[in-house]
């Protein structure tokens, strides 16, 4: 490809919002480099470790994490604390999602029910859900009730705000359109509104991801029986660094796939928008 | 949006509130049968919320007959895309009414198909399901429309391109695409808002043309705003000029010519006359 053409593209990528040639190609020299970058980090940390530069109590060889961080996966034991973790994570998102989309939803339409709840979502919003954990624990107790409370709770207010903002952003001329069809309100929201608000949802979302991880570590720092972030507790009391990396790589992973899946959400339906956040 | 009759609004004997015939009549209006659209002391004032406002239309009545093709011209910011609005109730009037047949209360709003100024495609929509639109919004029959919606991509010139989605056409593609979007339900009435106003002036005639005929063809009531004087009066029966804002009707003319009117008849000298007169008309205006 030749240099002109290739500016051509990037000129066009901005009308159109499409990655261009070019841009593309950065991207992968870019990964290129930074696979490269931490190769080299994990070989001089091996070294440093092996020469005993750096103790291995305090932070272990990569290689021996790799082999505890593979025990672990193994370990039908490891798996059921992560699974009790995931349970959480999903059912809490699910439920924040849930009732953010559908009160954003309300809010953003009907302006009784606005009236009515926005004073005590912007209230509520200032005060950190972290916060709130330990009482939601008393309440709820040590169960996984009181975790996927927490989760859904954190994740709630971003989508919340974030559906409101979409389902407000709806272009009066589409309305008009959509008048001058005779469009019932519900068709108006389903084919208009809907649709508009999807990039504002989807950027909800990807915030509540990570919230989501952090409420259900927290929440089980805080007092559980089971899950990843109790198992992190013990191994910290045990002085078990390696574990406790591996639990790190773990619960990273969960938010990878949870970001990775949002990622595809808004591959499929929020394509259209130049602006959608991109993964 | 059926408000209540008031006042003036019974000086018209109750028995002509019949309902016309229902089939679709030749473009050639049946004598006596009242206009499709009777636009009666219309005046809109848009409200600021800075309490100051624009009067946009002084007052306008005008009658557009069933199966009539009208143009609107007049300068940049009259009131134009205003009165379509208002013409197809999508917009209140601050006074005066439109009377759909001649039946004030309790009418039928005829099946509407609307161009607005920009194209307005739902961005994730693709082109032909954005003509679809109207006849999943209105609940026509899917299979028919899909035919239907097919032939006018075709008649639009954009067969190929009903895979892709609205900002990979370039803008006079997309305002073709709002016009066949517009035609797609097969509406009574079709309202267009300088449908061409995008296109390429080779594009711009065939697009004329191709409209004269679906016109002809069907039947349809149509009213249209443009910018181009002889488009006006190569498509109408009827050029309707506004003046400046506040708006008022400066002329409304007859444009006597013999249809199918083709292009060439615009080195006509009568067609110059009625050209030239709307154009005096015009620049009058502006320079007053
Ligand atoms: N929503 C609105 N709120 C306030 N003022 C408006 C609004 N829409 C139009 N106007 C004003 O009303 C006047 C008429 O606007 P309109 O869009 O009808 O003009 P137009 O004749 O269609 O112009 P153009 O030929 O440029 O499209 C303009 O002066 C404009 O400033
Ligand atoms: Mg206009």
């Amino acid at each position: 490809m030749t240099v002109s053409t290739a500016v051509h593209d990037v000129v066009f990528s901005a009308e159109t919002a499409k990655p261009a040639p070019m841009r593309a190609g950065f991207r992968t020299t870019g990964s290129i480099v930074s696979a490269i970058v931490l190769v080299a980090v994990l070989a001089s940390w091996e070294g440093c470790v092996r020469a005993g530069v750096m103790p291995a109590f305090l932070l272990p060889a990569p290689s021996n994490l790799v082999l505890m961080f593979a025990t672990d996966i193994l370990s039908p034991a490891f798996l059921k604390e992560a699974l009790y973790t995931m349970a959480e994570i999903a059912l809490g998102f699910g439920a924040g999602a849930v009732a953010g989309i559908g009160l954003g939803a309300a809010i953003a339409l009907v302006p009784m029910i606005e009236q009515i709840a926005w004073p005590y979502v912007i209230t509520l919003q200032t005060i950190p859900k972290v916060a709130i954990a330990p009482l939601l624990i008393i309440w709820f107790g040590f169960g996984i009730e009181s975790k996927v409370l927490i989760v859904a709770l954190i994740c709630f207010f971003p989508i919340l705000v974030n559906a409101v903002a979409g389902f407000r952003s709806t272009d009066a001329r589409q309305v008009l359109l959509m008048d001058s069809m005779d469009a019932t309100k519900w068709q108006l929201f389903r084919k208009v509104r809907l649709p508009n608000a999807v990039p504002y949802l989807i950027a909800g979302l990807q915030i509540a991801v990570v919230l989501s991880v952090i409420g259900a570590v927290v929440g089980e720092f805080l007092g559980a029986s089971a899950g990843l972030g109790a198992l992190l507790v013990v191994r910290q009391s045990n002085m078990d660094v390696t574990g406790v990396f591996s639990v790190l790589a773990t619960l990273s992973i969960i938010g990878l796939s949870m970001n990775l899946a949002v990622g595809l959400l808004s591959r499929r339906f929020a394509f259209w928008m130049d602006t959608s956040v991109k993964i | 949006m059926g408000e209540p009759a008031q006042g003036q609004a019974f000086d018209m004997p109750r028995g002509d509130a019949k309902r016309p015939a229902a089939e679709v009549l030749p473009y050639a209006a049946a004598a006596g049968a009242p206009p499709l659209i009777q636009v009666q002391d219309i005046a809109k004032r848009y409200e600021s919320r800075s309490g100051d406002s624009i009067d946009a239309i002084e007052k306008i009545s005008l009658d557009v007959p069933r199966g009539g093709f009208i143009s609107l011209v007049g300068p940049s910011g009259c009131g134009k895309s205003t009165l379509l609005k208002m013409m197809g109730r999508l917009l209140p009037p601050s006074s005066g009414r439109i009377v759909y047949r001649g039946i004030r209360q309790g009418e039928i709003k005829p099946r509407l198909g609307v161009v607005f100024q920009e194209s307005l495609l739902l961005p994730w929509r693709t082109i032909l399901d954005n003509i679809l639109l109207p006849i999943e919004v209105m609940r026509l029959d899917a299979a028919a429309g899909l035919d239907r919606a097919r032939k006018l991509l075709a008649t639009v010139g954009l067969e190929g391109f009903e895979k892709k989605y609205p900002f990979e056409l370039s803008g006079g593609m997309q305002q073709r695409a709002a016009i066949a979007r517009a035609l797609a339900p097969e509406p009574e009435l079709l309202l267009m808002d300088e449908p061409f106003g995008a296109l390429d002036a080779l594009t711009r005639e065939q697009m004329a043309e191709e409209l004269q005929t679906i016109w002809m063809r069907t039947g349809k009531t149509i009213v249209f705003v443009t910018h181009s004087i002889s488009e006006a009066v190569y498509l109408s029966d009827r050029v309707v000029v506004l003046s400046g804002r506040p708006s008022r009707l400066l002329d409304d003319i007859e444009i006597d010519l013999p249809r199918p009117r083709s292009l060439d008849m615009m080195t006509d000298p009568r067609f110059g006359t009625y050209a030239t007169h709307i154009r005096r008309l015009l620049s009058a205006k502006r320079e007053m």
